[in-house]
């Protein structure tokens, strides 16, 4: 039984982890604020309310729920979540992107950082490793689910297709995965880039159970991440179309995808903080 | 002529697959099997059959497979991903590269019909770049067994090692000619044929022309030293430098481009440690085209005649 969710709580979460990126990619003056910061509120949910977790970290993950991320260049918020998950101290955050880190540009498990699985960052893969991981917990009998977020930029790769018809054929309905509906990407919108014209529609028509939600809505993202739970074990795959807003929770950089890849200035990080609360206490 | 090894029966490498594939299930219940649409070709039928829950048909989407297999590494299982070497490798290169090799996943991907003797599908098929590309990856491992035993035993050994690793084999029937209880060890290369005039490194299908070259360079009073490296990476460097100080000379034999392949890594453990005149059998810097497997070995220079010749210019150069 998941217990009720603490809103504040949630709210304050993501706004530490909002304050954390800007602090990380400020401080090497590069690293992919935009993303981060639309869906921070996705990875408070998640590993503040959504997943069951086991103590500590082990790279199989039997017993409990798995997340991957897809997207691999948000890595500042998964990052944040994840020391602020208490999986590594939030004093390591410091080290983002600089020499001789577990913090690497794109998450990576060759440093043996605690909480990732696969290295991520060439897009298009995620989806296919937490399709096997969600098999593999099949075969071993587990009946935790699999959670994975991919942009929606990246829908553009190939590879996302041939996954989701493999998910629909072999019933792979342990998994629960999310697209960042950002409209962004880095030469401009997804409209004028490339269109995806229906996502949603396009995902229904490969056979997955699709679920919309605001991801930049925490009370719309706890209901809509239960409801997606719901649709799992039926024989579908669901995958939920979530809207969020590139930058989202600081005004200037919202809606634009010319902070797709760019770090804030001195005077910018300023401005950007003063609109977020230190709740937790900056690391 | 006498050979130093002799056959009964001519079998595909491919088949030793299959064979070791269903071993391997039976002892290990974590080993599972991918397949992207070449069941049959591959041998993996009769692993599919008894074994259908652990057998994952991907349809034709290998890029998928390899993403599918790493996932169920993570989650503690053997994948052995299946299809031809060309769509192992080249078209599924990042696959590999960020979501296996990179992430250190224990991922096997097993490669059939590689190099000419695929035959008549021609130079779309024919990969002779792939133990290149693999052997570049960190912390990937490159096997290139010779017959039908050495393939089965391949197939059996690697799910005991824990790492990604990279298993080619063939299509054509071969002679089967390496003992059936011959130890498979990764990286340690077997010395076939002792000689002292000049060291023949081969691996895959070439391993049998070098044998059948040994023969004939002993009537001409030569005598090789015939080594089967069957795994590229890691090399077994203490038996190249050992036997080459012996002889003083080196042939590689391979059926791969001489660019990237065991030559060239042969190439590197000699100059950077005792280097020595190395002459090197393979497919120079050209793509291959659609024609029986004899042929085409003869064509592009990969015959126990181009090994003989090989080995005649490296005594030479001794001199």
């Amino acid at each position: 039984m998941t217990p009720k969710p603490d809103f504040d709580q949630l709210r304050n979460v993501a706004t530490q982890v909002r304050r954390d990126v800007l602090r990380m990619v400020h401080a090497v003056q590069s690293g992919h604020p935009g993303g981060s910061l639309g869906c921070a509120d996705y990875f408070t949910a998640l590993y503040f309310h959504v997943l069951e977790l086991k103590k500590g970290f082990n790279m199989t993950g039997e017993g409990e729920d798995l997340f991957f991320l897809s997207n691999g260049h948000i890595s500042p918020v998964w990052y944040s979540t994840l020391a602020r998950k208490g999986y590594f101290e939030v004093s390591e955050l410091a080290t983002f992107r600089k020499i001789n880190s577990r913090l690497q540009g794109h998450p990576a498990t060759e440093e043996g950082l605690e909480g990732i699985r696969v290295a991520s960052g060439s897009l298009g893969q995620g989806l296919s490793v937490a399709l096997g991981a969600a098999q593999a917990k099949k075969l071993n009998g587990d009946k935790h689910h699999v959670y994975v977020l991919m942009g929606d930029g990246e829908q553009q790769e190939g590879q996302i297709w041939e996954a989701a018809m493999y998910a629909a054929h072999h019933q792979v309905d342990n998994i629960i995965a999310a697209v960042d509906c950002n409209n962004q990407q880095i030469d401009g919108t997804i409209r004028d880039v490339m269109d995806l014209l229906d996502l949603g529609k396009k995902w229904e028509a490969f056979g997955w159970a699709v679920v919309n939600c605001n991801g930049n809505d925490m009370e719309d993202l706890i209901r809509q991440l239960a409801y997606a739970k719901t649709l799992s074990g039926k024989g579908k795959p669901v995958i939920i179309m979530m809207q969020t807003v590139m930058g989202s929770g600081v005004d200037f950089m919202e809606n634009s995808h010319t902070w797709h890849g760019v770090a804030p200035s001195d005077e910018q990080l300023k401005k950007a903080l003063a609109q977020l609360d230190e709740t937790l206490g900056d690391y | 002529m006498s050979l130093k090894y002799t056959y009964t029966e001519k079998k595909d490498t491919r088949s030793g697959f299959g064979a070791g594939l269903l071993e391997v299930a039976r002892k290990n219940p974590d080993v599972v099997g991918l397949c992207a649409d070449l069941t049959g070709s591959l041998k993996m039928d009769a692993f599919q059959k008894e074994f259908p829950e652990r057998f994952f048909q991907v349809g034709i989407a290998e890029a998928n497979m390899i993403g599918l297999a790493a996932g169920m590494a993570t989650g503690g299982k053997i994948p052995y991903t299946g299809t031809f070497a060309n769509f192992s490798t080249g078209r599924v290169y990042d696959q590999i590269r960020q979501s296996v090799a990179y992430s250190g996943k224990n991922v096997k991907i097993c490669a059939s019909h590689a190099g000419l003797t695929l035959g008549e599908d021609g130079a779309t098929h024919q990969i002779l770049e792939d133990v290149g590309m693999m052997r570049m990856l960190p912390h990937m491992t490159v096997i290139n067994p010779c017959d039908y035993n050495q393939t089965k035993a391949a197939t059996i050994a690697i799910a005991d090692h824990e790492g990604p690793v990279y298993l080619r084999f063939g299509r054509p029937k071969y002679p089967v000619f390496i003992p059936e209880d011959m130890p498979f060890v990764i990286g340690k290369a077997i010395t076939l044929i002792e000689g002292s005039d000049v060291s023949i490194f081969a691996t895959g299908h070439l391993v049998w022309h070098a044998i059948e070259a040994e023969a004939a360079l002993r009537e001409k009073g030569i005598k090789a030293e015939v080594i089967n490296i069957h795994t590229i990476k890691p090399l077994d460097v203490d038996a190249i430098l050992a036997s080459v100080q012996k002889t003083g000379c080196a042939v590689s034999a391979e059926e791969h481009q001489l660019n990237g392949g065991l030559g060239d890594a042969v190439a590197q453990t000699l100059s950077r440690n005792a280097p020595a005149p190395l002459e090197m059998v393979g497919v120079n810097d050209s793509f291959g085209e659609s024609g029986v497997p004899e042929q085409l070995m003869e064509k592009y220079g990969l015959s126990t005649q181009s090994i003989i010749d090989a080995a005649m210019r490296a005594v030479e150069r001794k001199k």
